[in-house]
């Protein structure tokens, strides 16, 4: 048997050979099936792989809080609506809950910088010195400021890669400088290190941060004094957040007064979640661009088994001869099959070749990020096996099932 | 005894009509006889030869070749059957297209699973037994019609068979290619006593047969030995 194998595998390879066009045509479609497959979905994994990075770049232990919509006379307004969140409220979850390692807050708000003869519109943070250690920013030059500028609300800024890109020239160092936020003069004490897109596809980098007290008494303004945009807070381990999220609830819940069944005044986020959602979209993405790729295969496989159906008309003869000389029904069999699938596993090999060239290709021109792992190929390929063998089935079937007499006499 | 029919019938069906191509045939043959079959088209010599291949079944009646009853075997016994005991010939050749005339003398040793090496060595023999040394390599296309049909025989002889079917083996071949195929034949038979069941509807073919069977109605109308000086033969019938 194995000799008949190997001896029907170079007939085969001889067979399409010959017909090297109607073998090519054939296996175009298989080509093209495997190599969609493997190109979508190594396109689908680097995007998940990008959103999982930019999740980890936002931090995965990081909670925030924002202040959530009210309810006054049955009118609802929208998120951020009511002025709910204090600095109390972040000093005194820190307080009250263990898990927290640390609170920060912050307000912002987009207004016009100034240097020189530059200036850009971009979003003023206000916030206190934890914040930068909760969202583990680092910097390329100078440092952060201080709990003494905290306190004195001096005018000092930390900016991004984006604002000095935009607000200084090409070499000159920002640190140092001064710069007008408002017509309020600031000097530059930090360049913050760059953090890239966000998840939601925000520019982390365009971003200036001054202390909270300054921005609450020289630039944003306020409502209140205290009243802050947002709460952040950290825990020790990512694993700690969900009931970290728990606890800081019913801390709000309770220093704001409201009453079992009343809706929460403040709305808890987390990376993680922000994340999955993302997660969640990517793999829509892969599972509907997988599922076009394997059309194009079962396409592929339905060319294979049409040209079978066509060979084993024009080859009835042949078979007849070859049953005649004492060839059995499952030779016949595993001629046909044998051929199906040398087209599919040829046409399979050239598809890998295909979709890794298209990957590449797609993360040069594209500036996307793809992954191509050893599973999605080998997956591409058994499938693309399994198509041959699937599709060859049928024609097989029905050369092995001829009756000599009559393929003998075909003309 | 090699073959030995009894009352065979072959009725087809054709739409309505029901074709009766054998009607009770009866015949023996004993190994190393040289036998031409005879008759009209539409005698039934075709459906005979197609049951005597074990390439068909008869609908009535019963076959044994070798003592074995053949009508009672199934598909894959019957090809085992042509694989090591029948060899064919056939009017039109039938070579595999755009393969060597050695691949297509090897074509019953390979489905017979044998080594590679012993396989090309055998067609070899058998491609020289029908004096085709050095052109093992040409395509059936690159051969004569002569050519082709001593191929042929090379893939009918290569497995050693105890019975040759050949039918209308010169039938789209010219005089002298005729000769040749008919004297490669007649050595087979007289020189290693292989029998051979020739159909033919020329006399001077059949000539070289040592018995000559015609056939009418799916019927045995005449069974003489010519050798015996047109003695009529005390028939079995």
């Amino acid at each position: 048997m194995p000799v008949f194998i190997l001896l029907t595998v170079w007939t085969a390879l001889r067979i399409l050979g010959r017909n090297r066009l109607r073998a090519g045509l054939t296996m175009l479609g298989i080509v093209i099936g495997v190599g969609a497959v493997i190109a979508m979905v190594s396109i689908g994994e680097g995007a998940k792989a990008a959103v999982a990075q930019r999740v980890a770049s936002m931090g995965t232990n990081v909670i925030l809080i924002f202040p959530g919509a009210t309810t006054a006379g049955g009118v609802r307004s929208g998120q951020g609506g009511a002025v709910t969140l204090t600095v109390a409220d972040s000093l005194d979850l820190k307080k009250r809950i263990s898990l927290l390692h640390e609170t920060g807050w912050g307000k912002r708000d987009v207004m016009q910088i100034v240097n020189g003869n530059k200036n850009w519109n971009g979003t003023v943070n206000g916030v206190s010195p934890s914040y930068l250690t909760i969202r583990d920013w680092s910097f390329t030059s100078g440092g952060p400021f201080t709990q003494l500028d905290m306190d004195t609300a001096a005018s000092v800024a930390l900016v991004g890669q984006t604002v000095v890109d935009n607000l200084f020239d090409a070499g000159e160092e920002p640190v140092g400088s001064v710069i007008r936020i408002k017509n309020v003069p600031f000097r530059v004490v930090g360049v913050l290190a760059p953090k890239g897109q966000s998840s939601q596809g925000t520019d982390q980098d365009d971003v200036i941060f001054i202390p909270f007290t300054t921005a609450e008494r020289k630039v944003v303004g306020t409502q209140f004094l205290g009243s802050v945009g947002a709460v952040f807070a950290s825990t020790e381990r990512p694993e700690d957040l969900a009931s970290a999220v728990e606890q800081i609830r019913e801390v709000l819940r309770l220093r704001h007064r409201l009453q079992p069944g009343q809706d929460d005044d403040f709305v808890i986020r987390t990376q993680v979640e922000i994340g999955k959602i993302q997660e969640g979209a990517s793999e829509t993405l892969t599972m509907m661009l997988f599922t076009i790729a394997s059309i194009s295969l079962l396409v592929g496989g339905i060319g294979i088994m049409n040209i079978l159906l066509v060979s084993v008309t024009e080859r009835t003869k042949e078979i007849g001869v070859r049953m005649a000389v004492g060839a059995k029904r499952r030779h016949i069999l595993a001629q046909f099959l044998i051929e199906a699938i040398t087209m599919s596993v040829v046409g399979g090999c050239l598809g890998i070749v295909l979709g890794v060239v298209g990957a590449r290709v797609t993360s040069m021109i594209a500036d996307w990020p793809t992954i191509i792992s050893a599973n999605t190929v080998a997956t591409a390929f058994a499938f693309s096996v399994a198509v041959g063998l699937f599709f060859g089935l049928y024609p097989a079937n029905k050369a092995a099932r001829l009756n000599p007499i009559d393929a003998l006499r075909y003309e | 005894m090699l073959i030995r029919c009894e009352d065979l019938w072959k009725i087809y069906r054709l739409g309505d009509v029901e074709v009766h191509a054998l009607r009770g045939l009866n015949l023996s043959i004993e190994q190393g006889e040289f036998v031409a079959i005879m008759g009209a088209s539409g005698s039934g010599k075709s459906s005979l030869m197609n049951i005597l291949g074990c390439l068909d079944q008869p609908t009535k009646g019963r076959y044994w070749l070798n003592d074995v009853d053949v009508a009672a075997l199934r598909s894959d016994a019957l090809a085992e059957i042509r694989n090591k005991q029948i060899g064919f010939v056939f009017q039109n050749f039938n070579l595999i297209p755009r393969t060597s005339a050695l691949e297509n003398a090897q074509l019953p040793l390979f489905y017979r699973g044998m080594p590679l090496r012993e396989q090309r060595v055998l067609a070899m023999e058998a491609l020289s037994r029908v004096g085709l040394n050095g052109r093992e390599g040409h395509y059936p296309t690159q051969l004569s019609g002569g050519q082709q049909q001593r191929v042929a025989i090379a893939r009918a002889l290569v497995a050693g068979p105890s019975l040759l079917l050949a039918d209308e083996p010169t039938g789209n071949l010219d005089t002298e290619s005729s000769r040749e195929i008919m004297t490669i034949l007649d050595g087979l038979n007289k020189e290693q006593g292989m029998t051979i069941i020739l159909v033919t509807h020329e006399t001077d073919i059949a000539a070289y047969a040592d018995r000559e069977i015609v056939i009418k109605d799916g019927r045995v109308l005449l069974d003489r030995n010519t050798r015996a000086d047109l003695r009529p033969s005390s028939s079995e019938v």
